[in-house]
């Protein structure tokens, strides 16, 4: 397992939000965690990326424990968080900075992932000038470059319009193809858990916990017409029952 | 299209000015007014090009003392706003009191201020300072403390030092309420030096202005005044220039919102 949360609890302000959750993921896998909004899968998130602290419970990656230490998976929000006062390239170089790379060395480097991002051509400009599906874009190429290995996106298209949405899906689909990145990553758009995932953790509450694992039948690659597949659709009924809509 | 717009904004200022000028020249020149208690602006400008080399001396002084106040003030704004911002206890220990401190009119300190750093200089550049600093360090501590959370914690999953943190979100987010403290500071600098002048010294535009003062040449002193006007606005200006050359990724939000027809923004 690459990555393994083995009976995380956390309290915060007197109240449980989360209780006794455990997840992994596989080399490679994209593996999602769906529940309504308010449900803990932020804190989680939070935990494992190690900015909050766990009142109970280990997060491990590739073996080695990692509770309570930042800066070892990559992270992304709902929001961008590309900062307006640098530009699209340092925006996205940014992690390497952080890491301590060369500044020359680390713009040479995120510049090489441009294309494969669909960011050919936007590296002078400021985020500003960027509609809602390059930013976003733009985000994600940052948690790519800030770490290969495991990647967290809390709700990383949540934001973006249905149209939009639906681009990104298909662009990322695609674009796992062509990159290995094991990624968790939480939603509450059920079909694109399904669309987009290996396995599906739902977690259910407050107190947050995870209630039922679903692995998706289907291999990647996915085309459109998955979505309106009969596994799809079986898919989809059963979280619909899982989550008592 | 855009140019002329400009254009057209900056006529409504300059008629109103025009105005003002042409109804003093009426209120003097009819006798409407005392000659001796309101100088015609034609008097006025002859009394500033005859004490023009002697003006620019005095000016020299007070912009020295207001560049040194500034130049400390910043300094000092920045080390202050990046402590109290560091360390909460020192932000609620010394926060409320700056504010107190702001209350205190800087002319009732110049006399003070006289009393003991004498005449030269050092009471100058402290009164300066005193009215300086504030409105820097407010706007560079509310710029720290306003950055987006979610962006610091996106920092601290990256691993960020504190350092970092400060380099690459607060800093960066504390720029624009900075440049609109410094350009009240530059025009608070200008004046808090002419005011500590009056209490005395060898030179300076206040110096000037106690002088011509007591020998009753009004025409002389609307001619100080004048000129520490166009310093002071000449002063916000490079700080507007600095502030672009500071901010570049602003200047696509200019364009654009030129393009909208922002008329606000005829810099």
């Amino acid at each position: 397992m690459k990555l393994e949360a083995k009976h995380i609890s956390k309290r915060m302000g007197g109240e449980q939000i989360i209780r006794d959750v455990s997840l992994s993921l596989g080399e490679n896998e994209l593996v999602c965690l769906l529940g309504v909004s308010g449900i803990g899968k932020s804190t989680l998130f939070n935990v494992i990326s190690g900015v909050l602290q766990a009142d109970e419970g280990r997060v491990t990656l590739n073996g080695e424990d990692i509770t309570g230490h930042a800066g070892r998976v990559s992270y992304m929000q709902q929001k961008d968080l590309l900062q307006q006062h640098l530009t699209v390239l340092d925006n996205v170089a940014l992690p390497l900075f952080i890491r301590g790379v060369p500044r020359k060395k680390a713009r040479v480097e995120a510049l090489d992932h441009f294309a494969d991002f669909g960011l050919a051509g936007t590296e002078k400009k400021y985020p500003s000038q960027l509609s809602g599906g390059m930013r976003q874009r733009a985000a994600l190429l940052r948690t790519y470059l800030f770490s290969h290995d495991v990647a967290l996106l809390d709700e990383p298209f949540s934001a973006l319009d249905a149209i939009t949405k639906s681009a990104m899906h298909r662009w990322y689909l695609a674009l796992m193809e062509r990159i290995s990145m094991s990624t968790l990553f939480i939603t509450h758009d059920i079909d694109e858990a399904i669309l987009l995932s290996d396995r599906i953790y739902i977690m259910t509450g407050p107190p947050g916990v995870i209630t039922s694992e679903i692995a998706v039948d289907r291999p990647r690659p996915r085309g459109p017409d998955f979505l309106v597949s009969d596994t799809f659709i079986k898919h989809k009924r059963e979280i619909l029952k899982l989550l008592s809509l | 299209m855009k140019k002329l717009r400009n254009i057209s904004n900056r006529l409504y200022p300059a008629a109103l000015l025009i105005g003002l000028v042409l109804l003093w020249h009426l209120v003097s020149s009819t006798g409407l007014v005392q000659s001796y208690m309101l100088p015609s602006p034609v008097t006025v400008v002859s009394a500033f090009v005859g004490s023009f080399s002697e003006l620019m001396g005095h000016a020299s002084i007070t912009l020295t003392e207001a560049f040194a106040g500034l130049g400390i003030s910043i300094v000092l704004a920045f080390s202050i706003a990046l402590l109290m911002d560091r360390f909460e206890p020192l932000y609620k220990m010394v926060h409320p009191v700056l504010v107190v401190t702001q209350t205190i009119p800087p002319v009732a300190l110049a006399p003070l201020l006289v009393l003991w750093f004498g005449y030269n200089m050092e009471p100058k550049i402290v009164l300066v300072v005193l009215v300086c600093f504030f409105p820097m360090t407010v706007a560079l501590l509310s710029g720290f403390r306003s950055s987006d959370t979610d962006a610091l914690s996106l920092m601290r999953a990256m691993g960020a030092k504190k350092s970092q943190i400060y380099r690459y979100i607060k800093l960066p987010n504390a720029l624009p309420g900075f440049f609109a403290g410094l350009r009240i500071s530059a025009a608070y600098a200008v004046v808090g030096g002419v005011i500590a002048e009056w209490l005395g010294g060898k030179g300076g535009l206040g110096v000037y202005m106690t002088r011509v003062r007591n020998s009753y040449s009004y025409d002389k002193m609307f001619a100080v005044i004048i000129l520490v006007v166009a310093i002071s606005l000449i002063l916000m200006k490079c700080v507007d220039l600095l502030e672009r050359r500071m901010m570049p990724w602003r200047e696509p939000e200019r364009v654009q919102r030129a393009a909208e027809g922002g008329a606000q923004d005829n810099s």
